[in-house]
């Protein structure tokens, strides 16, 4: 139904800030694309920029084809989602439901067979005549999810919706929008700066950093092949140690691994999931600082001789103990040099 | 649950310090009140009897025969009205752009409106005089108008700012995103948030002019006569109280309106809101 095309869209606040710089990125019809970076990092302002709410300084912007970058708000086929969910608070629930219906000029019966179709389809069927301060932090962010897809939008754009919501609502209603969007398949782009909302919803993520796209991927390659330190470092956990390679071995302190790629600096790259560690004779490659135990798992904190600290998971806290020293054991891991990945190691079959 | 802990307090101390302070408060705001408004009706009250010997509408009857009475009324309505209506459509429109606008000497424009309030105010209004003398405006009722808008200024750009500045900007771009047009926005979304707060301001504005007395006085006299400048020049002129008193209640009545709106409004919290708290 709907494709959103963005080309080359850069952003410059005044002051010359690069909020958002030379970003490109093609959404497919009913595909679910979150936009995932720290504050700051411009994915917001990528969003207000679709939605209408402010101006490229260059680039382009296309839905199904069709230039949109001079159309103001009103005039996008764009349905935002405000994370301060921004209800009407002087309207009940269903006049801030039919506002932008009656705008269209929808006859009366149709508003109110649309309007309780979406409230039927948010799970808020007879709340039509509350005020929205009679509801709770959860069904107001329905009402303003509902107020968006009532007008049937091409793209719906969600920004930060469930920021304001606790941890325990927040994921029932991701999985609640998930479906919502999967059954009217509705071509989305979701901006989070939580990684698990991200992994958990999307079909793509974008993560970006100071304005630029830092990777694209689908949640498993992002976890499992982040392209860059920033995102191998900000999605999920990851060791992330700096050091230099000489003849095909990586060294920081006491620590040696082999990598195959030439001589220079490198960063060295192992999720705590992968560093397998070992008892040391002697004085070992590191010292454990700290056990942690999550009576699932464990997570060990180990020191390098150079006070480096690396993270390592364990099945079992009994195992270890603070102060041991131990052998390190990579099983999988990764190299960065100049920002690019260089070397990824074969996962042990 | 609120009971439960209240009984288990121990007995609360008698506030003396709040009662007595209550008690002079009543003294002095609500004894005069009181005294004015046995006087309004009052046929006959001699030294030294402590209440009045004989009540009754007589003096009502008298003061309400007065055309001059009923001309202050028909003077000092319509110069509120006038002011109000004025005053709402110069600084409403100024408002919205002090709160929402960058434009050069933005906040100069904006304290300068303080300035009104900021020094005696007697002063100022003899200097205004000697101009209005020049262009014919003394003795005039556009030349009163003038004068009041000048005091009304403080209240219509202030507050009003306030309120637009409170209404929160996503509500609007939420009503551009689903369709409505930048003026539909401002009429449907931002004016009714804005509202009571608004209507706050244009109520202090209405009771301010209303009681004006030293511009209507000195701008618009003698052609000119508001109720309190009739008030003044009966309590100056007549040995008769009760005329200065049947006027003075008439006066209560605007204050009373503005009182019981004023409740609604501010127990709202949009009165505070209009201060910035």
């Amino acid at each position: 139904m709907a494709v959103l095309d963005i080309k080359g869209v850069t952003k410059l606040f005044s002051g010359n800030v690069r909020a958002v710089d030379d970003f490109s990125l093609t959404v497919g019809d009913g595909e679910l694309v979150c936009l995932l970076g720290p504050s700051g990092s411009g994915k917001s302002t990528m969003l207000r920029m679709i939605g209408g709410f402010e101006t490229p300084t260059s680039g382009s912007i296309t839905i199904d084809g069709e230039e949109v970058i001079h159309l103001p708000p009103e005039r996008r086929p764009t349905g935002m989602v405000f994370q301060s969910h921004a209800l009407w608070t002087h309207m009940n629930v269903f006049k801030n439901l039919a506002f932008g219906l009656k705008l269209r000029r929808f006859p009366a019966e149709e508003i109110k067979r649309k309007v309780d179709d979406v409230l039927a389809l948010v799970g808020l069927t007879g709340y039509g005549t509350r005020q929205t301060h009679q509801l709770s932090g959860g069904q107001q962010q329905r009402v303003a999810l509902a107020r968006s897809l009532v007008l049937e939008p091409k793209i719906l754009l969600l920004d930060e919706p469930f920021a304001s919501l606790d941890q325990h609502l927040r994921e029932r209603l991701r999985e609640e929008v998930r479906d919502i969007q999967q059954r009217m398949g509705i071509t989305t782009l979701f901006v989070t700066h939580g990684q698990d909302e991200a992994l958990s919803m999307a079909d793509r993520i974008v993560v970006m950093r100071d304005g630029r796209i830092e990777q694209v991927a689908a949640p498993d390659t992002l976890y499992r092949e982040p392209a860059t330190p920033f995102v191998a470092g900000f999605i999920g956990t990851m060791n992330l140690v700096d050091g230099s390679v000489a003849g095909g071995t990586f060294s920081r302190a006491a620590f040696n691994n082999a990598l195959p790629i030439s001589d220079g600096p490198a960063t060295f790259a192992v999720r705590p999931e992968a560093l397998g560690i070992a008892p040391a004779a002697g004085t070992g490659t590191a010292r454990i600082h700290r056990v942690t135990d999550y009576g699932t798992h464990a997570i060990i904190d180990l020191e390098l001789a150079d006070d480096t600290r690396l993270k390592s998971m364990v099945p079992e806290a009994r195992d270890w103990k603070a102060g041991q020293p131990v052998d390190l054991k990579p099983r999988v891991y990764a190299a960065y040099r100049d920002n690019v990945v260089v070397y990824r190691s074969n996962a042990p079959s | 649950m609120t009971v439960q802990t209240a009984a288990l307090r121990p007995p609360r101390q008698v506030d003396w310090t709040g009662i007595a302070l209550a008690a002079v408060l009543t003294v002095v705001i609500i004894f005069p009140l009181l005294v004015v408004g046995t006087w309004a009706f009052t046929n006959v009250w001699r030294y030294p009897s402590i209440i009045p010997q004989e009540f009754g509408l007589r003096y009502w009857y008298q003061t309400l025969a007065r055309s001059d009475v009923w001309s202050a009324i028909t003077t000092s309505v319509s110069l509120a009205v006038v002011v109000t209506l004025i005053s709402a459509v110069v600084c409403l429109p100024a408002a919205f752009a002090f709160a929402r606008l960058q434009f050069p000497g933005r906040s100069i424009l904006f304290f300068s409106f303080i300035a009104g309030q900021a020094f005696p105010k007697f002063g100022l209004l003899v200097a205004i005089a000697g101009i209005f003398l020049g262009l014919n405006l003394i003795g005039n009722f556009w030349g009163v108008v003038l004068i009041q808008l000048v005091g009304t200024l403080l209240f219509m750009i202030w507050i009003p700012v306030a309120a637009f500045q409170g209404v929160d900007r996503r509500m609007e771009e939420a009503a551009r995103d689903v369709g409505a047009s930048p003026l539909r926005v401002f009429w449907s979304i931002t004016l009714p948030q804005a509202g009571p707060t608004i209507g706050a301001a244009v109520l202090l504005t209405f009771v301010n002019t209303f009681y004006e007395t030293e511009g209507a006085w000195l701008i618009g006299a003698p052609a000119i006569r508001t109720m309190p400048v009739l008030m003044i020049s009966f309590i100056n002129n007549q040995p008769v109280i009760q005329y200065g008193a049947v006027l003075s209640v008439i006066l209560w009545v605007p204050s009373f309106f503005a009182l019981l709106f004023a409740r609604r409004v501010i127990s709202g919290g949009s009165f505070a809101r209009g201060f910035g708290a």
